[in-house]
Formats: C-alpha cells, sequence, structure tokens
C-alpha cells in the first residue's frame, strides 16, 4: 500500500513539474494582451491570427466593450487598452497614455417596419433625434413622410431599441444627434450610456441584442454597427448628410468620413467622425482608438505591441476590407507610426 | 493514552467544525461588507430615497433605483402566482392521482425542467415565445383583462412582446420544477395511515390534500415556494433577454422594464468608478435586503404556523 502510494505522488509531483515548465515555456513566447471596445473585436481577431501565423506572437483579446477597455489600462492589467469613445486630451496627459484609431466603422439605423423595401427609407438627422426622443410616434408621421413621398409608410407605432450597456456605439451614435439636434443637446446629450426619453423603448445587450430586438419587435428602430446590420440582413435606412445628399451606408461612404479630417490637428486624435462634410459622406462614421502608456513597465510586450499594429496598418487593409471595415489611410498611419508611437519608451 | 488521544481528537473535531460553520457567517458579514461600502458614496449622495426614486439618469449623475426594484420585485410576484397553483396541480396529481407508469416519466420530466441552464429559457423567450406573446396572448389579454375598469391598464400598451409580464411567465416556468418537485417529495411523506383513514371515513382526494396533506407538510410546502420566490428574484439572464431593460416605469404590465440583476448583469461591465459604480453596488445591496425579507418572513410565517398547531392540538 505503502508503496503505491508513493508511486502516485510522485506522479502527481511529476504531473505538476511538467505543467509549471509548460507555463513557464508558454510566458516566453510574449503573448501580447489588450482589452475593451467589441466593435473592432472581429478584425482585431482576424489580424491577431494572421500575425501569429506569421510572428508565432499571439494576441489575446478581451472585448469586454469600451469603459471596461479604460479600466483595464488605467489597472495596468493589459498592455494595451481599446475604446470606441476617445479619451480628451488631458484625461491621456493625466494617465500618461497615447491613444491613436485603428480602424473605422460606422452606425447604422436598422429598422423592422412592414412595407418598406430594404434601404429604401430616407430620413435626416433630426428625424432621427425625433423618433429617439419619441416626439414621432408613428411611422406615418408627417415629417417622414415628408422625406418618403412614394414609399407607403404603414399607420404602426415606433418601438425604439437602445443598447442596455454602456456602448463606444452608443457614444457614437449620441454624438451625432447631439450635433445635428438642439433638442437632444439639451435633453439628452452625448455618452456611452444615456438617459433615453422615448415612451415605447426597449434595451438590448450588446449590438446583437439590439439586432435581434429590432428583428423581433414590429415597428421598431435600433443602431447597430454596419457588420452586425449587413450580417443579419436587416432593413436599414438612408441619412441626409451634411452636404444634403442623401446616402446610404458602406465601405465608401465610410471612407469619405474620414477622408477630410485632419487628425494630426487634433490633440489625442479623438475625433468622432459624425456629421462630416462630404457629398458621399455617411454621416455617424466612427474609430476605435487603441490606448498604450507612453512609459509602459512592460516594455517587451509594448514594443510588440506597436509591432503588431504597425504590421496591421501595413498587411492588414485586406482583411479589414473583407470583414467590412474600413482601412486607416496611409498618410494617417504615417503620421500614427512617427508622431504617436514614437512616444512610447520600449527601452 | 487511548482515552486522552481521542479527547484530543474530539476537541480537534468541534473546533475545525465550528469553524467551517463559522465561515459561512463570516463570508456573509463580508458579502454584506463589502456591498455597503461600495454602494456607501451613491447612499450618501442620495439618502434612503435613493430606493424610491425613480431617476436612473448616467450623463446627468442622478440616481434612484425605485424601477429596478419595482420590475424585480413585480416579475418574481407574477412568476409565484402562475408558479403556485400549477406546480401543486403537478404535485397533487403526481402523488394522489397519477396512474404507476406515468409518475416516473412525469416526475422526471418537470426534474429536467429545472436542469435546463436560465440562459436556454432566455433565448427561448426571446425568440420563440415573445413573438407568439405578442401576436396571439397580448392581444387577446388586452381585449379580455384589458377591458376591466382600473385593471385594465395593467394590460395596455403596444405588444412588443418583450415586458415585464413576459419576464414573470418565463420566469414562472423556470421555478415550476423548483416548487412542483419539493412539494412532491413533501406530499410523498405524509404517512399512508393518516391518508388512508381519511379515505376511509369517505374523504374526497380534495378534501385529504386540503385537510391532511397540506397542513402536514405545510412547512416544505412554504419552503419550496420560497426557494423558488428567492431563485425568481435573484435571475439574471433570462430576465435581462426578456424585461426589455428599459429604465422606465408604467403601470402596465406590457411595457419593458428592468430588474436589479438585469440592470447589474447591463451596466458593470461599462460603469466608470464613481456614483454610477456605487448606485450599482446600492442595487446589489437593494436585492441582498430584499432576499432577506422574503427569508425573514418565510421563518415568520413558518413559526407562527407551527405555534398555532401547539394551540390547537
Amino acid at each position: 500500500m505503502k508503496v503505491t502510494k508513493q508511486v502516485v505522488l510522485k506522479k502527481i509531483f511529476s504531473v505538476a513539474l511538467g505543467l509549471g515548465l509548460a507555463a513557464s515555456s508558454a510566458t516566453f513566447a510574449a503573448d501580447i494582451t489588450g482589452a475593451g471596445a467589441t466593435f473592432p473585436y472581429p478584425i482585431y481577431a482576424k489580424w491577431a491570427e494572421a500575425y501569429k501565423a506569421k510572428t508565432g506572437v499571439g494576441l489575446n483579446y478581451q472585448s469586454i466593450g469600451s469603459s471596461g477597455g479604460v479600466k483595464q489600462i488605467r489597472a495596468k492589467t493589459v498592455d494595451f487598452g481599446a475604446t470606441d469613445n476617445p479619451l480628451k486630451a488631458e484625461e491621456l496627459q493625466k494617465d500618461g497614455l497615447v491613444q491613436f484609431p485603428a480602424i473605422i466603422g460606422g452606425v447604422v439605423p436598422v429598422l423592422n417596419i412592414e412595407g418598406v423595401p430594404n434601404g429604401q427609407l430616407k430620413l435626416t438627422g433630426e428625424v432621427l433625434a425625433s423618433i429617439f426622443l419619441g416626439e414621432i410616434t408613428k411611422w406615418n408621421d408627417p415629417k417622414i413622410a415628408a422625406l418618403n413621398a412614394g414609399v407607403k409608410l404603414p399607420d404602426q407605432s415606433i418601438t425604439v431599441v437602445h443598447r442596455a450597456d454602456g456602448s463606444g456605439t452608443t457614444a457614437i451614435f449620441t454624438d451625432y444627434l447631439t450635433k445635428v439636434s438642439k433638442t437632444w443637446a439639451d435633453k439628452v446629450g452625448a455618452g456611452a450610456a444615456v438617459k433615453w426619453l422615448a415612451n415605447s423603448a426597449v434595451g438590448g445587450k450588446g449590438n446583437e441584442g439590439v439586432a435581434a430586438n429590432v428583428s423581433r419587435v414590429k415597428g421598431s428602430i435600433g443602431y447597430v454597427e454596419y457588420a452586425y446590420a449587413k450580417k443579419n440582413k436587416m432593413n436599414y435606412a438612408q441619412l441626409k448628410n451634411k452636404d444634403g445628399q442623401f446616402v446610404a451606408p458602406d465601405d465608401l461612404t465610410f471612407a469619405a468620413a474620414a477622408a477630410n479630417v485632419n487628425w494630426s490637428k487634433t490633440p489625442g486624435m479623438g475625433i468622432f467622425l459624425t456629421n462630416q462634410s462630404g457629398a458621399k459622406t455617411w454621416p455617424i462614421a466612427g474609430a476605435s482608438f487603441i490606448l498604450i502608456y507612453k512609459d509602459p513597465s512592460n516594455k517587451a510586450n509594448a514594443a510588440e505591441v506597436i509591432k503588431f499594429f504597425e504590421w496591421a496598418f501595413k498587411n492588414g487593409q485586406k482583411i479589414a476590407e473583407e470583414l467590412d471595415y474600413v482601412p486607416m489611410p496611409a498618410n494617417v498611419t504615417d503620421y500614427i507610426s512617427k508622431s504617436v508611437l514614437s512616444q512610447v519608451k520600449v527601452k | 493514552m487511548r482515552g486522552n488521544r481521542f479527547l484530543i481528537q474530539d476537541y480537534l473535531f468541534h473546533k475545525v467544525s465550528l469553524f467551517f460553520a463559522l465561515s459561512v457567517l463570516l463570508i456573509l458579514c463580508g458579502v454584506i461588507a463589502s456591498l455597503f461600502i461600495n454602494a456607501w458614496p451613491a447612499l450618501q449622495a442620495f439618502g434612503p430615497g435613493f430606493f424610491v426614486t425613480i431617476e436612473w439618469d448616467i450623463i446627468g449623475g442622478q440616481f434612484g433605483g425605485l424601477i429596478a426594484i419595482f420590475g424585480t420585485v413585480i416579475s418574481a410576484l407574477i412568476a409565484l402566482l402562475i408558479a403556485v397553483p400549477l406546480s401543486f396541480g403537478i404535485a397533487v396529481f403526481l402523488t394522489e392521482k397519477c396512474p404507476a407508469h406515468l409518475k416516473q416519466p412525469l416526475g422526471t420530466a418537470v426534474e429536467l425542467l429545472a436542469a435546463v441552464p436560465s440562459i436556454i429559457y432566455g433565448m427561448f423567450g426571446l425568440f420563440i415565445f415573445a413573438p407568439i406573446f405578442a401576436d396571439y396572448i397580448q392581444p387577446a389579454l388586452a381585449a379580455t383583462l384589458g377591458q376591466i375598469p382600473f385593471l385594465g391598464i395593467l394590460f395596455s400598451g403596444a405588444f412588443n412582446g418583450i415586458g415585464v409580464l413576459c419576464a414573470g411567465l418565463i420566469l414562472a416556468v423556470m421555478i415550476l420544477p423548483f416548487i412542483a418537485s419539493v412539494m412532491r417529495d413533501v406530499f410523498q411523506v405524509v404517512p399512508p395511515v393518516l391518508k388512508e383513514s381519511a379515505y376511509g371515513i369517505g374523504c374526497t382526494t380534495w378534501e385529504v390534500v386540503t385537510k391532511i396533506v397540506l397542513p402536514y407538510t405545510q412547512s416544505g410546502v412554504i419552503g419550496g415556494i420560497m426557494l423558488g420566490l428567492g431563485r425568481a428574484l435573484g435571475e439574471t439572464m433570462a430576465v435581462t433577454f426578456v424585461i426589455g431593460n428599459a429604465h422606465k416605469l408604467s403601470a402596465s404590465l406590457f411595457s419593458p422594464g428592468n430588474s436589479i440583476a438585469s440592470t447589474l448583469a447591463n451596466e458593470f461591465g461599462e460603469a466608470e468608478p464613481g456614483l454610477h459604480y456605487a448606485a450599482l453596488f446600492a442595487l446589489g445591496l437593494a436585492l441582498f435586503v430584499i432576499t432577506f425579507i422574503v427569508l425573514g418572513l418565510a421563518k415568520w410565517m413558518l413559526v407562527r404556523m407551527e405555534s398555532r398547531q401547539g394551540v390547537k392540538s
């Protein structure tokens, strides 16, 4: 009996030792860690896969939401944070962080109304704000009808679907409504989570929750990242942009939103790409931002993070386009490499 | 020598088991303390009024817990209202009337219902039940119960499917197996001689159940109901799917609302440290207190019943 006990103990010991060795050798590969926004998660995951195949360095990205990403980088539990709701220049200064946009996408109003063909409903920013304020409560409201001559609008109540969790998507969407509607700016304002005033309103968790609720609730309108609208083949609305043109959401109109932006002039590059000028511009576009410490405690990992994003800027465009994201233009990525990433002390 | 060793063993055993028992109390106190400390900024800012204030404005920094507390209590009460009579029927049928060959499959089916993970109930609720509820049940309810004066307001409003009533119905299905299987188990321990003598003097099944079985098993039955209520109050995932997650207080049971657990699930990940964070902890504290009150009430009811029985006999 005693002998077998010893044998068993030895075995346990050797297994434990083996596990320990395996764990320590795994840390040698120096995987980088990031956390934050859910919206760029699909593209970061694809980039990480391709990058790992090439360099052997993996990326462990937790898509926990933008505010979560800011919280994690402040707690220094990750090598980089990601947020759709950019920090202000003074906040970056205070925390010793640098911030840069990594990818561009768009927010799309999605609908569930009977008898309106896909992508045919036209809305302006003010009407959209009135709907989300609960001032317009029926689809055949004269204000909507005036924009949609020839479309037969049903006599149906509108249910507004919004995010129940705090979200960068909400931050982009409400930033747009604040810019185009004074009433919205006075009564609600912009932020990752706001007070929804419409009487008939339903909250969904995450982009997928909003998409599911809009598909389900008749007469509803919500807002999701473009990829979710496309993936679920949802009915969306055209929007009137700052130049007075009605545009449909796609990669080109998102890219047009970023075309006229002067990133280098804004400290911290924290720009919302909402209500930008340009005839082909989709009015509710947004970038997703990365946060890194200027003087990181783990310099080796910070160097890897920089290498990863520089690689992605050069080689990741195709993957981005496949997933309906808009890669950052070359002049912007040059600026990021030369003026932003160079501030990070990796030695 | 030998006796001494046993004494030491006994002593150690006593201390170790005492430590285990005390550790439960310690964990409980730790939970209360941490909830309270984290909730303190919100309680300080809004006072006890926090628990009766409707406002929940994250940007404006105004927080009140009434909507979430109301939603939690109402959805749990709806669930009990539906689940208790159903469970009672199931348990009575299984113990008194069920043919032997159906007993096993039916009993197992009820228990299996308890094994379904709550996320499955949430998905079922949102994708399958809510559309049916919106298309058929809500219009029917509005046309019938909705016409009753005063009470009608409970069944008015848009037919969205999701809302407080839908959450209550899904919760009812979720807590049904708990209550039903506890009831069945306690009904089974009633000594056959009691029931047989009742049947012998010509009692109907209903009389046997209400006069013999229920009085004999009341503590077990109440325990089962409280177990179900506890689960309904704290249920998070399934409720988050179907309650609508809107910070709105409405008299209509059709309209979307919010519960404490679903507010926490939705907002914790993104809450910035500060009042919002503290307000969420204060909601957690409120849930804790509600559950505590429920347990306390159950205990009090049991004690009262037992003392009454003492007087009778």
